[in-house]
C-alpha cells in the first residue's frame, strides 16, 4: 500500500465517505456488460445453486438448481447458462475491424468489440474458473454424455476466467476490485471484499456516514458465491428437502421449485441492484486515455480464442506445460508493468504516488535549448536540453532515463541535479528521441519555457520475450516434453 | 498472593471454563500479540456469550450442507475399516500397501483418553502397520488439559506415525483453496504436538511422529479421495511459541486489576469496562477468527491498524488516524521520531489535493 492511498483511507474514515484514488476510469466499460451473480451450495465443490444473469438491470434471468447434488439438474444449469453466455459472446462477432501491422505494411482483422462479464467479487471469478474446469472436458458420448454446448461453455468460461488474471484486461471484472481501484474506503481491504459494505462507503445513503452504512450493509445477504449459513439452515435446507419430497407430481414439484426460486431471488436481488449501481458509479468517471488501448488487447484476445475454437482447437489443459507456463508468466509480468505505467500516465493522482516515492517529479521548464547539437561522436546528433525546476523531492541521479506522459515516445536523460537554496530542485534533461529526423527538432517536440511537465522513470517500452524452446523440446530440468494432451476427465 | 489458576477463575466468574479444541488452539496463533485473547482463552471464557451480551454477536454460522457433506465424505473414506484409506496412505508415502489392523478407539465404554494413550504408546513399540480411528489425545493449554480428536492416526507406515486429517474441500488439478489448507495445517499441527507429547511421555522418540500430516480431500469434482502431504513444522513452531506464552500467563496477568471479572451475566456496561482493562490488538484478520472481533473493531475505531496492517505501516506506524490527519495538514508538531513521516504526509496531502483540484 502506498502512503498516498493509506492517507486516502484515513481521509475517508474522517470524512465518513470513500475518497477518490483515481481521477479517471482505468477500465473500459462495455455497453452492455453481462452481469452474473452466482451462488453455490456450501460444502460442495463449486456446485451451482443459483445465478442471476443479464445485460439489462430491469430484466435479470434467474437460474436455479433445485438440488445442486443432482447431476442432471446441474447439466440443465450448464445448458441454461450456455443459452445466456454463448449468444452474448456471438453478438460481439458480427463486426470486424482492420488493424495495421508490421508498421503499416500489412493489415489483420479482429472483432470490433469484445464481451465483458461482471461479477461481484474475485470469488465469483474463481466460481467461473472452476465451472469452466468442471465442464470443458465433459464427454459428449457415452454414459454421462452431455450436449456439445456444455464443453464449449466450459472452454469459454475458462478463457474468460483466465483473462481476469491478465493485468489491465476488462473482459472479466470483479466489481469489488474495479471499485477498489478508484476509491479508498475508511475500512480495511478485508472488509472491502464485501460488495454491500464497499458500496456503502462509496455511495452512502444521504445523511448516513459511510462507516454506519457499511456496518448495516454487513447484515445484507452476501454477494456470493458463498451463501449465508443461517439462510442455508433456516430457509434453503427445508426448501430443497421439500423439492425432493415433492416426487413426480408436476404441480407439487413446480410449487416447491417456485418457493425455492423466490427465496434465492431474495438473496440475489440486493446484489443485482448493487452491481448496476457500481457500474453507474464507474461510468460516471471519464475513461482514462489508455484504457481503450488495453481494450484493443482484449479484442485481440477474444478474436484469437474465437478462432481457436472455430478451428477445433483443444480445450485448455488442466495444467500448463513448462514452456506455456513460462510464456504466460512473461505476458502477465509485461502486462502488469505496462498497466501500472499506463495508469500513472493517464492519471495525475496515480502519478502522485510515484512523485511521493521520488520516482517522478512535476515542474516548470525554465530554460530550453531546442537546437543543441552534440557533435562529439562520429556524426552530429540533435540533443536538445531543457531545465526543469521542481518542488518535489527528487531522488533521481544523473544518467537516469525519464519520460513524460505527454510525450511518451520521447526519452530524456538526467544530466545535472542541483538543489536550490529554496528547497526546490533544478534538473537539466537531455532529450534523446522523439524529435523527428534530421538536425532540427519537429515543431512541438521540445518542451518550451513555461510549460508544466511531469517526468517519470516509468517506461512502457517493449520488453522482449525470453527465448523459449518449442514445447516438445522442453529440457529435462523442466520435466521434459509434456505428454500428449491428457485424456478428458 | 494468589495462584494463576485462582486469578483466571476469578476473571472467568461463576461459570464453567470453556473447553478448547484443535480449532480454538489453532486460532491462538492467528494474532499472537493480543493480550485480551490470551487472557480470555487462558481463563476459558465463553467469548461467544460475552460478545452477544455486549451487543456485538459473533457471526460464525456453519451451513448444515457443509456439515452433512463433511460427515458423508469422512464416512466414505473410512469405510471397510479404512481399506481404501490405507491404500491411499501407502501410495502417498511411497511404501507398498501393507496389511494393517484397524482399531476404532471411539467404540466401547470407559476412559477414551487412557485407552488411546495406552494403545498408541503400545503401537510405538510394535512393528505392524495400524490405523487408529477416533483417538482422543490431550494437550496442556494454560494449565488446562485439553482433549483433542484427530480424524485418524496411522502408525508405522513408512516407519512413522502420521496424523491423518479428512477435509471435504476439493483438491482440483492438484491445487486447493490456500486458506483452507492453511487452516487444516495449523489444526493438524496441534495433533502432531499432542501425539509427540504422548509418545515422549512413554519414553519413545517424539520424532517417530512425522511432521508431515496426510490431508485427505475429495479429488476434483468427485467424491474420490486424494491424499496430500503437508509439512506442518512452521505451524508447530508458531503453536509452541503461543502455548509457551499461555503457560506464562502470570506475566500478562500482573498488568491487570486484581478484581477483573468477565462474568457473561454481568451488565453489558460492566463487561465492556472490564474488557477495556485488557489490551486488544485488533487487526481486520480477527474478523475471520475471533468471536470478539466486532467489539474490538468498534473499540479500535480511529486507529490506523483497524484499516489493516499495511495501511498502518504505510503511514509510518502512527496509531491514531487523527494524528495522521493533523500531521498531514501541518497542524500538529511531530514527535522527534515522526519528523520524516510528517514531512512525507504533508507532501502526500498536498499531492492529493493538487491532483484532485486539477
Amino acid at each position: 500500500m502506498s502512503m498516498l492511498r493509506a492517507l486516502a483511507r484515513v481521509q475517508a474514515l474522517a470524512a465518513g465517505r470513500a475518497q477518490p484514488i483515481a481521477t479517471v476510469r482505468h477500465l473500459h466499460l462495455a455497453d452492455p456488460p453481462l452481469v452474473l451473480v452466482p451462488l453455490t451450495l456450501a460444502g460442495e465443490a463449486n456446485a451451482p445453486l443459483a445465478l442471476l444473469a443479464g445485460t439489462d438491470p430491469a430484466t435479470p434471468r434467474l437460474l436455479v438448481v433445485p438440488q445442486p447434488r443432482n447431476r442432471d439438474l446441474r447439466t440443465a444449469f450448464h445448458l441454461e447458462l450456455a443459452e445466456i453466455l454463448l449468444p452474448y459472446l456471438e453478438a460481439h462477432r458480427s463486426v470486424s475491424e482492420a488493424v495495421a501491422t508490421d508498421r503499416g505494411r500489412d493489415v489483420r482483422h479482429r472483432y470490433a468489440d469484445a464481451p465483458q462479464i461482471l461479477l461481484p467479487n474475485s470469488a465469483g471469478i474463481t466460481f467461473l474458473r472452476l465451472l469452466g474446469r468442471a465442464t470443458r472436458f465433459a464427454e459428449t458420448e457415452g454414459e454421462y454424455a452431455v450436449p456439445a454446448v456444455v464443453p464449449l461453455l466450459g472452454r469459454w468460461l475458462t478463457f474468460l476466467a483466465e483473462r481476469a488474471e491478465h493485468p489491465g484486461s476488462a473482459l472479466t471484472v470483479a466489481l469489488t476490485e474495479a471499485l477498489g481501484l478508484h476509491w479508498a474506503t475508511g475500512q480495511s481491504n478485508v472488509e472491502d471484499q464485501h460488495l454491500p459494505a464497499l458500496l456503502a462507503w462509496i455511495d452512502p445513503p444521504a445523511g448516513t456516514p459511510g462507516d454506519v452504512a457499511a456496518r448495516a450493509a454487513e447484515f445484507a445477504p452476501p454477494a456470493g458465491p458463498a451463501t449465508d449459513p443461517e439462510f442455508d439452515n433456516e430457509v434453503l435446507a427445508p426448501l430443497i428437502t421439500a423439492y425432493e419430497e415433492a416426487g413426480e407430481d408436476p404441480q407439487t414439484r413446480q410449487e416447491a421449485y417456485d418457493r425455492l426460486a423466490v427465496a434465492l431471488r431474495g438473496q440475489l436481488a440486493g446484489t443485482w441492484e448493487l452491481m448496476w449501481r457500481g457500474v453507474a458509479l464507474l461510468r460516471a468517471l471519464p475513461e482514462g486515455a489508455r484504457a481503450p488501448g488495453r481494450w484493443d488487447g482484449d479484442k485481440d484476445a477474444f478474436t484469437a480464442y474465437a478462432e481457436h475454437v472455430d478451428e477445433g482447437g483443444a480445450p485448455q489443459p488442466r495444467r500448463d506445460g513448462a514452456v506455456a507456463a513460462a510464456g504466460r508468466l512473461h505476458r502477465l509480468e509485461r502486462a502488469l508493468q505496462s498497466y501500472a505505467v499506463q495508469r500513472a500516465y493517464d492519471d495525475p493522482l496515480v502519478l502522485a504516488e510515484y512523485r511521493l516515492a521520488g520516482e517522478a517529479f512535476a515542474g516548470e521548464v525554465t530554460m530550453a535549448d531546442p537546437a543543441r547539437i552534440d557533435d562529439t561522436g562520429k556524426r552530429p546528433v540533435l540533443r536538445p536540453r531543457i531545465m526543469v525546476v521542481t518542488a518535489d523531492a527528487v531522488t533521481l541521479q544523473p544518467g537516469a532515463k525519464v519520460q513524460s506522459p505527454v510525450r511518451p515516445a520521447q526519452s530524456a536523460k538526467v544530466v545535472f541535479v542541483t538543489r536550490l537554496d529554496d528547497g526546490r530542485t533544478q534538473l537539466v534533461l537531455e532529450l534523446v528521441s522523439g524529435m523527428g529526423r534530421g538536425l532540427t527538432a519537429a515543431p512541438g517536440s521540445v518542451p518550451q519555457v513555461g510549460e508544466r511537465l511531469t517526468y517519470t522513470t516509468l517506461s512502457d517500452a517493449y520488453l522482449p520475450s525470453p527465448a523459449l524452446p518449442e514445447p516438445d523440446r522442453t529440457p529435462w530440468t523442466h520435466g521434459g516434453p509434456p505428454p500428449d494432451r491428457e485424456p478428458a476427465g | 498472593m494468589t495462584t494463576t489458576e485462582e486469578r483466571l477463575a476469578r476473571i472467568r466468574g461463576p461459570v464453567p471454563a470453556q473447553r478448547h479444541n484443535a480449532r480454538t488452539i489453532a486460532a491462538l496463533t492467528g494474532n499472537p500479540g493480543c493480550t485480551r485473547r490470551a487472557v480470555l482463552d487462558g481463563a476459558g471464557i465463553d467469548k461467544t456469550a460475552i460478545a452477544e451480551r455486549i451487543g456485538f454477536p459473533a457471526r460464525f454460522g456453519q451451513s448444515r450442507f457443509a456439515i452433512t457433506r463433511g460427515n458423508a465424505f469422512e464416512a466414505r473414506v473410512k469405510a471397510d475399516d479404512g481399506a481404501e484409506l490405507l491404500r491411499l496412505l501407502a501410495e502417498r508415502l511411497g511404501v507398498p500397501a501393507p496389511q494393517a489392523t484397524y482399531t476404532d478407539l471411539g467404540a466401547g465404554d470407559g476412559d477414551r483418553v487412557a485407552r488411546s494413550a495406552d494403545v498408541l504408546q503400545n503401537a510405538a513399540a510394535g512393528d505392524d502397520a495400524a490405523l487408529f480411528d477416533h483417538p482422543l489425545l490431550t494437550l496442556d493449554v494454560a494449565g488446562q488439559r485439553v482433549r483433542l480428536e484427530p480424524d485418524l492416526v496411522a502408525a508405522r507406515l513408512g516407519g512413522r506415525f502420521h496424523v491423518v486429517e479428512i477435509k471435504s474441500f476439493p483438491v482440483i488439478d492438484g491445487g486447493a483453496d490456500a486458506a483452507k489448507v492453511s487452516a487444516a495445517a495449523v489444526q493438524s499441527a496441534v495433533y502432531v504436538l499432542a501425539m509427540r507429547q504422548l509418545l515422549a511421555a512413554a519414553g519413545h522418540d517424539p520424532e517417530t511422529v512425522s511432521h508431515e500430516v496426510v490431508l485427505i480431500c475429495p479429488r476434483d469434482f468427485s467424491n474420490q479421495p486424494v491424499a496430500s502431504l503437508v509439512d506442518v513444522r512452521r505451524q508447530m513452531l508458531a503453536l509452541r511459541r503461543q502455548l509457551d506464552r499461555m503457560a506464562r500467563l502470570d506475566d500478562l496477568l500482573t498488568g491487570l486489576p486484581a478484581q477483573l471479572c468477565l462474568d457473561p451475566s454481568d451488565p453489558p456496561e460492566t463487561l465492556r469496562a472490564a474488557l477495556a482493562q485488557t489490551e486488544a490488538r485488533y487487526a481486520p484478520d480477527c474478523l475471520a477468527t475471533c468471536e470478539l472481533a466486532f467489539h474490538c473493531r468498534n473499540e479500535a475505531h480511529g486507529q490506523t491498524s483497524a484499516l489493516g496492517r499495511t495501511v498502518r505501516e504505510a503511514l509510518g506506524g502512527i496509531d491514531s488516524a487523527g494524528t495522521v490527519l493533523a500531521l498531514a495538514a501541518g497542524e500538529a508538531t511531530p514527535e522527534p521520531e515522526q519528523t520524516e513521516v510528517a514531512r512525507l504526509l504533508r507532501t502526500a496531502a498536498e499531492l492529493r489535493a493538487e491532483a484532485l483540484s486539477s
